[in-house]
This record gives structure tokens, sequence and C-alpha cells, in this order.
């Protein structure tokens, strides 16, 4: 009788899954609170951004106050308003500037759906056009929403995993 | 991607551009731009020769949905439009419709919308002004000015319910009356709004670094202030001392006493003064307004616009029917046309409104101050330098919305 | 211009009604003898079954006597040219631009007609009464949200 030969799968050890996992947190936790926003500011949530921005609101306890007006220097593409069909081409060429990892707010009901702009100039949801993380509705938004959004899409950063090698690097 | 994006303006440039210059493109999307507005400007080293100013890209078909609602629909979608100062455009919009209608404003309501539209007025210029001093630098003046930007939009919060958008004019009145309490911390932020003016007063006045960047920078003249379609602050800092709220009395701006404000060369220097000296004078004309309001109904007591009291709609059939009809098909307006104008924080804010005699107009189209200053902001920029395109286009404050609809 | 041609509306506006043929000569008039040296805005109203089917409303501002007018002109759907004003205001290119994205009213004389509101590649005239409102034409191709696997952060 031949033995047959059962061949296992190397499975990562416990301890690499530990060390990952812990990685993971840490990146997590400092990516979370490192958040550098591109403000693609459109329209009359713009308002709104510039009260979360600076006092009473303040994004800057939450480490998300400091805009890089670069997206290749920016992590968070929050898009804050309006995007037209003119746009269009705009939005996407600035989301593919950026580098990973990066996320993408939808600010304001424009930016999730459209809003009640329902014709032949507006884009009716920037998700159309680029993946979105996390979408923030109010017309506009108040400051409050705008934090608990981010509050929101931080907790997503800091359980997401944070991998060294991903498939496009 | 593998497709190449078409590219969504042509600029002058391809074919005229002269020997020597660099064409740089700013904006869409930059953070001086307010917003949605590009330039496209031909450099001779650090000179602008030619700017070239792009606009559409928040152009959200407003006039196309004028056709498709009715005309109590439409308040929202005209808040948004000058969205600084939200308060003035239902206004402006009401009176045209109101005026079509052959509507009288009750004189608590005219005093009300007066006193609305200067606090409205004093928000656009703090952010006017708060952004310009942002992009030269002067983080300080933003962060003091939006300080009491934010105050006036919490307490409009308890009158109209939205900080930005406040959809509160009705036709015919507004939407309902002021709450308990609501002018005696009117006064208290009036006093505040003093204190921290006076700041930038003192920090930006006789600023050596503000001056050399404002002084003689995107300057005008009278003439060609008017002949490319400048009005409002604009046109005031060129010296011209044209305002509607003077040359054109409306709402109760005849029984008040205000100055118009003007500049002496229309550079940026008087453009900044101008907004700063015309918040002073709408602070000067809220406290009149303040002693002068009368007592007595906000709405005026017309069926054809004014929605009836819920409790009679809930017990009378007239009433019920009224309120249905008016919701459902809309305020019927009279066939025929209005053109109506406003002293907006940018300029003359015109609606000009086509009605077939439905609820629904035939066609509205908005006259706005940006789009026309736009037209002629190159003037301002051409023949100075790249970094003062910065200043210059902060100081001509183009709203996207207004300018694109 | 005689005046029983001007009328004078019941809200205190003037109003002229013109041929397009008479256009640039009552506006020199209007510039240089009654001092209207503010043009305020052009646009076009469409009156979709009817012949002439566009009607052209300009408003000008005197500043100096503080009055308005209002002229309007009507131009037919098959050929809608009318004069352009740019000779007397430098204002009149970018609503005039406007005016021409929204309605396809050709401006002679106005040699800069380039999309301003809508964007190149736009086919159609939005305002016209025969554009559907919904009719978009997008220019970035949407994503297929069925063939995309995550649709979320390409970090997690």
């Amino acid at each position: 009788m031949r033995a047959r030969v059962i061949r296992i799968q190397s499975a990562p050890s416990a301890a690499f899954e530990y060390i990952s996992t812990k990685k993971d947190e840490l990146v997590g936790w400092a990516r979370k609170f490192s958040i550098f926003p591109y403000p693609f500011v459109t329209a009359c949530c713009a308002m709104e951004f510039m009260a979360v921005s600076s006092t009473p609101y303040d994004t800057d306890r939450f480490g998300a106050a400091l805009p890089r007006f670069s997206p290749r220097q920016s992590d968070l593409l929050m898009v804050v308003g309006t995007v037209t069909h003119k746009q269009a081409p705009v939005l996407l060429k600035v989301y593919e500037q950026m580098c990973e990892p990066k996320w993408v707010m939808a600010f304001g009901v424009c930016a999730t759906s459209g809003g009640f702009y329902r014709n032949y100039g507006t884009v009716q949801g920037i998700d159309k056009i680029i993946p979105v993380d996390i979408y923030v509705p109010g017309c506009p938004p108040r400051p409050e929403t705008v934090i608990d959004g981010i509050m929101k899409l931080q907790d997503k950063i800091a359980g997401s995993r944070h991998p060294i090698i991903t498939k496009d690097f | 991607m593998e497709a190449k994006l078409r590219n969504p303006v042509r600029s002058i440039f391809e074919q005229t551009r002269r020997e020597g210059t660099v064409v740089v493109n700013i904006g869409p999307s930059h953070p001086a731009t307010h917003g949605t507005i590009q330039i496209i400007a031909e450099l001779e080293g650090e000179k602008v020769v030619r700017a070239d100013a792009h606009c559409g890209y928040l152009h959200r078909g407003f006039e196309k949905e004028c056709e498709a609602h009715t005309w109590h629909n439409l308040i929202p979608y005209v808040d948004r439009l000058n969205y600084c100062s939200g308060l003035i455009n239902n206004f402006a919009y009401c009176e045209a419709v109101e005026k079509l209608m052959g509507i009288e404003l009750t004189p608590r309501c005219r005093y009300l919308r007066t006193l609305l539209s200067e606090y409205s007025r004093i928000a656009d210029h703090l952010t006017c002004v708060a952004a310009s001093l942002m992009e030269i630098g002067a983080m300080t003046g933003f962060l003091y000015l939006v300080m009491i930007r934010d105050f006036i939009y919490e307490h409009l919060a308890d009158l109209t319910g939205a900080r930005v958008t406040y959809t509160y004019g009705r036709i015919g009145g507004l939407a309902r009356d002021l709450p308990a309490g609501w002018l005696a911390r009117l006064d208290e932020i009036l006093d505040q709004y003093e204190i921290f003016v006076g700041r930038i007063h003192s920090l930006m006045d006789r600023n050596r670094i503000f001056i050399d960047r404002t002084r003689d920078v995107g300057v005008i003249s009278t003439a060609d202030a008017i002949d490319w379609g400048f009005t409002g602050p604009i046109l005031r800092s060129t010296g011209a001392p044209r305002d509607l709220r003077k040359d054109t009395p409306y709402l109760a701006y005849a029984e008040l006493d205000f100055e118009v404000p003007v500049g002496i060369k229309g550079d940026n220097y008087d453009r900044y003064y101008v907004r700063m000296r015309e918040m002073d004078e709408s602070v000067h004309m809220i406290r009149q307004l303040m002693d002068l309001l009368p007592d007595g109904p906000i709405n005026v007591d017309d069926h054809r616009c004014t929605l009836p009291e819920k409790r009679l709609v809930y017990s009378e059939i007239e009433s019920l029917i009224n309120h249905f009809k008016l919701i459902m098909e809309g305020p019927q307006v009279p066939a025929g046309e209005m053109y109506s104008a406003h002293e907006a924080a940018n300029g003359e804010l015109g609606f000009y409104i086509v009605s077939t005699g439905e609820g629904v107009p035939y066609k509205v189209h908005v006259r706005s101050p940006s789009f026309v200053h736009l037209g002629g902001a190159h003037r301002l920029m051409e023949g100075f330098q790249l970094a003062d395109i910065v200043p210059t286009f902060g100081s001509v404050n183009i709203i996207g919305g207004e300018c694109d609809r | 211009m005689a005046p029983d041609e001007l009328n004078v509306l019941k809200d205190g506006m003037r109003m002229l009604v013109i041929e397009p043929a008479g256009l640039l000569g009552t506006v020199q008039r209007l510039k240089s003898e009654f001092q209207f040296d503010l043009f305020l805005d052009v646009t076009a109203v469409d009156w979709l079954g009817k012949s002439p089917r566009f009607e052209l409303v300009y408003h000008f501002y005197s500043t100096a006597h503080r009055v308005r007018v209002r002229l309007k002109t009507r131009v037919p759907e098959d050929d809608p040219t009318v004069d352009s004003l740019v000779s007397f205001y430098g204002s009149a290119r970018f609503m005039e631009r406007e005016c021409h994205d929204m309605y396809g009213i050709v401006f002679r004389g106005n040699d800069d007609l380039r999309a301003i509101l809508l964007y190149e590649g736009f086919v159609g005239h939005p305002l016209r009464k025969d554009y559907p409102k919904d009719q978009e034409q997008p220019i970035v191709p949407y994503r297929d949200l069925a063939a995309e696997a995550d649709v979320g952060s390409k970090a997690a």
C-alpha cells in the first residue's frame, strides 16, 4: 500500500499573526490621528468646512486639521460640495494622484447622492466616479455631524488591515 | 486609466500664445480660487500678461430646476446661490414674485427682512475678508472673523433652523416670527463683533506686509469698472458711491440713516476697507432697526400665497383646499414678467421671472454679480504679478454658487 | 426711438420692443444720449411653439439717472442670430457666452462664444424647452460597481 502524501499548506505561525495584528493596531492608531485632508471644496458645504476647521469645533483635536493642498501629500480626500460633470475629470485626476493609503469622505448630500439637483449638470453622487469610505449627510452638515463622520472614519482606519506590501507596491 | 479624459475647457491661448511666455493653469481645485474657478494665465516671468478665467464647474442647473418646481419649492434652491449670505437671495427672489403678484408686505415683515439682509451681509463680508486674510497668510485674522461668523450662524439657526442655508423667506412674508430673547442675543453678538473687528483693524490696517501686498494691486478705474459691469463693493472701492439701497431704495432702507463707504484708488486695500466699513454701517442699521421694529403679523393675509394656520387646515374645508392647492400646484402668479434687484453683498443681485399664470415658473433668470465680475476679473489681474492673483481674486469675492448657478 | 414706442410698465420699468436689425442703433442711442452706462443682463426666453421662438431680453441701468430699461427683441429658431454688444460694453462678452451656451443664440461680432457654464463636447442647449432636464452627458465613465470587488478603502 502506497503512503499518500498529504501536503499541508504552511500556515503562518501564531506568533507572526500576533505581531502583525499588533502592527496593524499601531499603524492604524498612527494613521487615524494624523489625517492630512485634501479639501476638494466646491460649494456651500465649504462654509461648514471652514467652521469645523476653526474654533470652536476644531478638527485639530483629531489630528485632522492640517490641510495639504497637494494631493500627493494628503491621504483623506474630502469632497466638499456638489460635483458637476464638468468638475468630474478634475476630481478623478486628483483622486488618482493621491498615494495609498487613501480615504474619501463625501461631505454633504450633494457629494453623497447629488442632493436635490437632479438634472443634466450634476453627478448623482461621487461614488459613481470614485470609491467612498464615509458619507456625511446634511445640507450642509452641522459641524458636529462632520466630527462624527471623522470619528467613524477613524474607527474604520483603526480597525482595518495595514499591509506593508500591497498589490500596488 | 486607459482612456485619456477629455479636457472640459478650451483655453484662448492655444492659438494666440506669444513668444517667451509660459501658460500656467490655476484651479479649478485650488485653495485660493474659492472652490471652482479656473484661471489660465499667460506669464512673462512673474508678470501676468493675459488671464483667461473659466467658470461653470459648479453649474448645477438652477434655472432648469426652476421650470420644474413650484414658486415656493424654489426657495431652497435660491438659498444656495450666494451661500455666504443666504437670506438676501431669499428676500430678493420673494420680492420679485411678490411684485408680480401685486402683494405688499406687512410693516413688521419689511423691517425684519431689512434687518436680516444686513445681518446676512455682515456674514458674507466676514467670510470674504476672513478668506482673503487666510490666503495671504494672516491665519489669526481668519480665526477671529470666523468666530464671529459662527456666533451669527448659531443665532440664525435659532431663528430659521439652519446655519448656512436658511430657506426662511416666504412669498408674502417669512416662515416664522422671532423667538423670545432673539433680539437680546443680537445685541450681545453686535458688541462682540465690535471687539473682534477692532482687533482685525489693529492687526491689518497699518501692517506693512498687508499694505505692500494689497495697495496698488488690482487697480481699476470707475469708468472701466462700469464698462465691465462691476457693482457692489468693487465699484464703490473705485470711488463711485453707487448703492441700490440709497439710489433705488427698497424694503425699509429709505427710513434708515446710513452712509455708503467709498474707496479712493480701486485697489485691493480699498476693497478690504470698504467691506470692513460696510459691516460697521450694517451694524449701525441693525441697531436702528431693532428700535424701529413694529409689532404685527409677519405674513400678509392673502390666500393666494400664504399658507393658512394649521388648526384651520384641520378644521375648515376651505383652508384645507387652499393649503392643498398651494402645496401641490403652487401659488398662481399672474402672467407677466418682472425684474427685481437687491443690493446683495457682492453687488446687484437681480431676478428676472417670467410667468404664464401657473404655479410653476416659465423662466427664472438670476442676474448674478459674481458671474459678471468674473467677466471683468482679468482686467484686475493683467499687468500684475502671479502672486497678486491670490489677494486680487479674494477681494473680488467670486462665489461659485452664484457665478455658475 | 420715439417716445410712444417706450412703454412704462406699472412697476416703473421702461420697456422697449424692437426688431433685431435695430439693436445696435438703439443701444448706441441708449448709451450715448440717455447714459445707460451699466449693462446689467442679457437672457432669452424660449417660447416653444410660437414663432419667432426666442425672445431676447436686455436690461440696462443708468448710474447717473438711476433708472432701468428693458429691451426685447425676437429671433426665429432657424436663424437665432443677433448682433453682439461687445463693442459697447465689456461685460457683454461673458453674458452673451452664457446665453449662447444655454439657448444657442449666436451673437454676431462676439468671436469668443466658447462654452462657459457647460463643457467642451456638450451637445445641445439645456435651457431650451425641448431639452429634457435629466439628460446627463457624463465626461467621466461611471464605475462598474458589480465588477469592483471591494468598494472602499484600498488599504483594507
